[in-house]
């Protein structure tokens, strides 16, 4: 068998967007979006002892090898990064035809995707690369098993607890409360440099690039500017008098 | 400008942000609505709030369960005739909007606060970096696919009697693989519906143990309000699902949030951002809920919350 997860590289720290192109500025020191690791781990747990193979996929700047090596480093067999100057900019239609073409060319049995990405807020990728690659998808999966050819999937959704089934093959979208992400050893930090990383460019993957980047994007920003304000913030540090503090707020707004 | 209306129904209920969603796209311009797995009967509460014409989707077993592919190849359907499809904020309308960009290679623009037209085009509201940038959004496709946060509008009622259409509708060999084996039902909850009251006391890993939930009990009930929990205590078995705030739980706006020991995940937030105020305590000093509270107090609530409830008990008798 052979699971593909895809994973992304998010600015860490405090991010901001560049006012010239409108993008986030991923120029910075980056890492692997924490939700991702849970799709690695379930990969990694499905894995097991067998010889199913892993192989971590990301769209992003030549930096998101940085993130694909803590995938190969928790455990992952092989990386997959799709990187071009071309691909910059990607909205969710580009984004999910990039990744679709990586995918086609891996054939997995299973895809998994981490719940959402921690810096463009999206939770939607998903089931755009199982519509672009005509297969069946679950989200929110925070039990997971496989047996034979079918994937069974317990679910939360705004309603209580669902339960899916699925042929292989199929895409998952994991939530982050299906397991707690193991931490790289330094044997597995040590062992994934040797791992096989493999960068591919937009011709490599056979993409048109007017399919790719903006060319190839449906959706534009706009201008940016400031939200509304949330009123006075204020914050306080709970030493004996703090219940009284927040009674008098309270009181203040004619809330009690 | 002509809208769909993705009106998500689950067992004959509307989920009310998509209704508020019909109702904001009625106010722009012709609005439609599109419901899938349910008879026509629900049409007229579709077309009180604005939907002038009703596409209904049923008749075929796979279109019954809450699952997105089908729901897909319905809207594919419809979409060509109008300039933009829109869906309020849940599991199954992100699935299904993304798909839908996928299918028809139409831009998304999500997490919207509001949407309106400028010269003609729409343009979107997206709060980005923790909402401290609010992005103007725009689509460079016919049509233009919206999702919008969950609360973005009220629901009106405006219209009156609308047309109902049934859908033909043509499903792909792979939007009928996924097998819903066991579904979810609404729980009946015990105590005030947290979805309606006006002040919420959440409780989250903070407060320790399942015992301390009387903690946010006992200031809920000072402060004549309901009590919610996060994702973390309901997984744990602290407190019942049908408490639970966020993503894949309630969303609420109360005019007073309380928040006991909760850190503001994401997935949090996204179901109480829209509380008139919000008190937060937590012993963590940098609690990404801090960013988002109009009163933070750092400290230790097993000290705090209880001299609360007896300052509130006080006040109220007095």
């Amino acid at each position: 068998m052979r699971i593909a997860v895809c994973v992304k590289h998010v600015p860490e720290g405090s991010s901001h967007i560049d006012p010239a192109t409108k993008r986030l500025d991923r120029s910075g020191e980056g890492a692997l979006n924490h939700f991702d690791a849970n799709a690695v781990e379930e990969a990694l747990r499905l894995k097991g002892d067998s010889d199913t193979e892993v192989v971590a996929v990301s769209l992003g700047p030549q930096q998101a090898l940085d993130s694909l090596r803590k995938a190969l480093a928790m455990g992952a067999d092989r990386a997959v990064l799709v990187s071009d100057d071309g691909a910059a900019g990607s909205d969710l239609v580009a984004t999910s035809r990039l990744l679709a073409a990586a995918l086609e060319h891996e054939q997995p049995d299973i895809v998994l995707f981490g719940q959402q990405a921690s810096d463009a807020d999206g939770a939607v990728l998903w089931a755009a690369v199982a519509e672009r690659l005509r297969r069946p998808v679950v989200s929110q999966a925070m039990e997971l098993s496989v047996d034979g050819g079918t994937v069974r999937v317990k679910r939360q959704t705004e309603f209580g607890y669902d339960t899916l089934e699925a042929p292989l093959p199929a895409v998952v979208a994991v939530s982050d409360a299906i397991n707690e992400p193991r931490y790289p050893s330094l044997k597995g930090i040590m062992g994934a440099k040797k791992k096989q990383q493999d960068v591919l460019s937009l011709t490599e993957l056979g993409v048109d690039p007017g399919e790719a980047g903006e060319a190839g994007s449906r959706t534009t920003v706009l201008a940016l500017g400031d939200p509304p304000a949330r009123g006075d913030a204020r914050k306080i540090e709970g030493d004996g008098n703090a219940a009284q503090a927040i009674v008098d707020y309270l009181a203040e707004k004619r809330l009690v | 400008m002509r809208f769909l209306v993705f009106a998500e129904q689950h067992e004959g209920e509307f989920v009310k942000n998509s209704l508020g969603v019909l109702s904001k796209a009625a106010s722009l311009g012709d609005a439609d609505a599109v419901v899938v797995g349910a008879d026509a009967g629900l049409a007229p509460e579709l077309g009180k709030h604005g939907a002038k014409v009703v596409h209904v989707a049923a008749g075929d077993d796979t279109l019954a369960p809450p699952l997105p592919q089908p729901r897909v190849d319905v809207i594919a359907g419809l979409a060509p005739d109008y300039d933009a499809v829109l869906f309020g904020q849940s599991v199954l309308a992100a699935d299904v909007a993304a798909g839908l960009a996928a299918r028809l290679d139409a831009g998304l623009n999500w997490d919207l606060v509001d949407v309106e037209l400028q010269d003609g085009e729409l343009v979107g509201k997206r709060p980005a970096l923790q909402d401290s940038v609010l992005v103007e959004v725009g689509w460079k496709s016919t049509p233009a696919l919206a999702l919008f946060r969950s609360g973005a509008f009220d629901p009106k009622e405006s219209g009156g009697e609308p047309e109902v259409r049934d859908v033909d509708v043509q499903l792909e060999d792979f939007s009928t693989k996924v097998k819903m084996v066991e579904q979810a039902h609404a729980e009946e909850s015990s105590g005030p519906s947290i979805e309606d009251a006006d002040v919420i006391v959440a409780g989250g890993r903070g407060l320790g143990s399942p015992d301390n939930f009387t903690l946010a009990e006992d200031l809920a009930k000072a402060l004549g309000g309901a009590v919610g929990a996060t994702r973390a205590v309901v997984d744990a078995g602290w407190y019942p699902y049908s408490a639970q705030i966020g993503q894949t739980g309630k969303t609420v706006s109360p005019k007073l949030y309380v928040a006991l020991g909760i850190s503001g995940a994401i997935q949090h937030k996204v179901g109480m951002q829209s509380s008139g105020t919000i008190v937060a305590i937590n012993k963590d000093p940098n609690a990404p809920i801090f960013e988002f509270s109009d009163l933070g107090v750092v400290g230790d609530l097993h000290e705090i919350a209880p001299k609360l409830t007896e300052l509130v008990r006080a006040r109220k008798g007095s």
